[in-house]
């Protein structure tokens, strides 16, 4: 064991150039891997808040009792995909109106009489605000007999849904497509150290050393290189991620412990396969 | 101990380079082989290290059955075998006594016994003194000293020779195939592959000629030759 490492790190003493060249080219890979996923997860997370807005909002007939009101209000509560539902009266409705709509606050204090209909707001849970489930929610609403109209953003909640899926199925496919240059190039960076050390391998062999003695440095090798590579990948997305917040204004958020520690062992998986497949390609030649 | 019985090789490409090989060498020992270029020297000693397999025909090797030994059983072979070739294949960037312990460490030998043992082999090739040089710090004879003590270092009961002295001078050769005479008359068998027929006749070993493939005089067998009728030029 102690040799196997010590072979391991003996090729960085001797190819420095090569091993940072490898160790960049993993770096560099997981860096556009993690761009976008950066980029990724800043989407989605601007899409939930997007879709935590999305609201059913009923419309009641004027004079609807207070107790109907009530009785409703828990059987709302009960559905399935509604997390909360309340009542908003005539009278809070125009104090809102007043408050968020500045520029009307003119005509809005002029009013005589409130011309607001009272209403009840409808919040579904998360994962039921696509759009059939909340079509689903206001069909049933608009069944009480005092409500006079549903309103939610029925275009908008359906672009919304095909928004995120169109971006799951880019962001998948950039993704693997990125992953998969990252392994053919770290495998390639790989392949020349082993190339170099072809003639070692050779006399190895030749000395009776076992394919797994042979293989093992190789290996320990491509981990602590891709172990590297995705740390270095971390940094410099961090950099991007503080670039873009200075200079783009932009109000984004970095990858949590999991997701950055995710970028490190893919960096390993990937510096370990390439290794692997580029080890066994020689030993299969000398 | 070595033991070939009516063994072809074929390359894919390169037609027979051996045909209907059969020998036997005993535990102990010596014996040349003998040809031009291309007729057949190294491909035997392939076959012997399992670098080739045969493709008719029987090898057996220190106890192996060469035809149906798995490749992950090779190394164990070659750590039985010591071998030599014409270009010595030392690591350039290790020196003399890292080149022969690499040997050990790569069978997992422990790392306390090595330093002794190859100190032992390096005293025993005479170069005891430079076991801290380079191989670009030391002569091609005494690279192939190195070359030998680490095919020692391990214990061998054969020594195989490729042209262990191809690329040495007259004196480096003399000390070199001396060096292999000792090491035959401590008890192991060396088999070594050259086209130095002058090296052939200063001792009386086993001579082992070929030819295109096909093995056309064994000194063990066949009637003893005179100058003329045998030997390549």
């Amino acid at each position: 064991m102690n040799f196997v490492m010590r072979e391991a790190m003996l090729t960085f003493r001797r190819a420095p150039l090569l091993s940072a060249l490898s160790v960049t080219t993993i770096a560099f890979s997981l860096f556009v891997v993690g761009l976008f996923a950066l980029v990724a997860v800043n989407v989605q997370r601007a899409l939930s808040q997007v879709a935590e807005r999305a609201e059913v909002v009923a419309y009641l007939l004027p004079g609807t009792p207070i107790e109907t009101i009530t009785h409703a209000l828990k059987d709302i509560e009960a559905f399935p995909e509604v997390t909360s539902a309340s009542y908003v009266s005539e009278d809070s409705a125009l104090a809102r109106a007043r408050r968020e709509l500045v520029e009307l606050q003119g005509p809005l204090r002029e009013l005589e009489r409130n011309p607001l209909p009272a209403s009840i707001e409808v919040t579904l849970k998360p994962a039921d605000r696509d759009a059939d489930h909340v079509g689903a929610v206001a069909d049933r609403i608009r069944d009480f007999a005092f409500v006079d109209d549903v309103r939610y953003g029925r275009d908008w909640i359906e672009k919304l849904d095909k928004l995120r899926s169109v971006l799951a199925a880019v962001g998948l496919a950039v993704g693997i497509a990125f992953a998969a240059v990252a392994v053919i190039i770290i495998g390639a960076t790989i392949r020349m150290t082993v190339l170099q050390r072809g003639r070692e391998i050779s006399i190895m062999r030749l000395v009776g050393a076992t394919d797994w003695f042979v293989r093992f440095p190789f290996l320990l090798q491509g981990l602590i290189k891709g172990a590297a590579g995705g740390l270095l990948a971390v940094g410099l997305s961090y950099a991007a991620y503080l670039l873009s917040n200075r200079w783009l204004m932009m109000r984004t958020e970095f990858f949590n412990a999991e997701q950055a520690a995710a970028i490190v062992a893919g960096g390993m998986v990937i510096g370990l396969f390439g290794s692997w497949i580029s080890v066994g390609r020689q030993l299969r030649k000398v | 101990m070595i033991k070939f019985t009516n063994v072809f090789k074929a390359y894919p490409k390169g037609g027979l380079a051996l045909k209907d090989a059969t020998f036997h060498v005993a535990k102990g020992e010596f014996a040349f082989l003998t040809g031009h270029s291309g007729a057949g020297k190294s491909t035997i000693l392939k076959l012997i290290y399992a670098e080739e397999r045969a493709t008719e025909g029987e090898v057996r090797v220190s106890g192996f059955n060469l035809a149906d030994l798995p490749p992950r059983q090779v190394p164990y072979l070659r750590r039985r075998l010591g071998i030599v070739f014409q270009d010595f294949r030392l690591l350039e960037d290790r020196t003399a006594e890292e080149n022969v312990g690499f040997a050990l460490q790569v069978t997992g030998a422990r790392r306390a016994g090595i330093e002794a043992r190859v100190m032992r082999v390096l005293t025993q090739v005479g170069l005891a003194a430079k076991a801290t040089a380079y191989p670009r710090e030391l002569s091609g004879g005494e690279q192939q000293r190195v070359a030998i003590a680490r095919a020692l270092v391990n214990e061998p009961t054969v020594l195989l020779a490729d042209e262990p002295t191809g690329n040495l001078d007259e004196r480096a050769t003399r000390g070199v195939f001396q060096l292999l005479r000792d090491i035959n008359a401590s008890g192991t068998a060396v088999v070594m592959a050259t086209h130095d027929l002058d090296l052939v006749r200063q001792a009386p070993y086993r001579v082992i000629e070929l030819q295109d493939g096909a093995l056309v005089y064994d000194s063990a067998v066949d009637e003893p030759r005179g100058e003329q009728s045998g030997g390549t030029p």
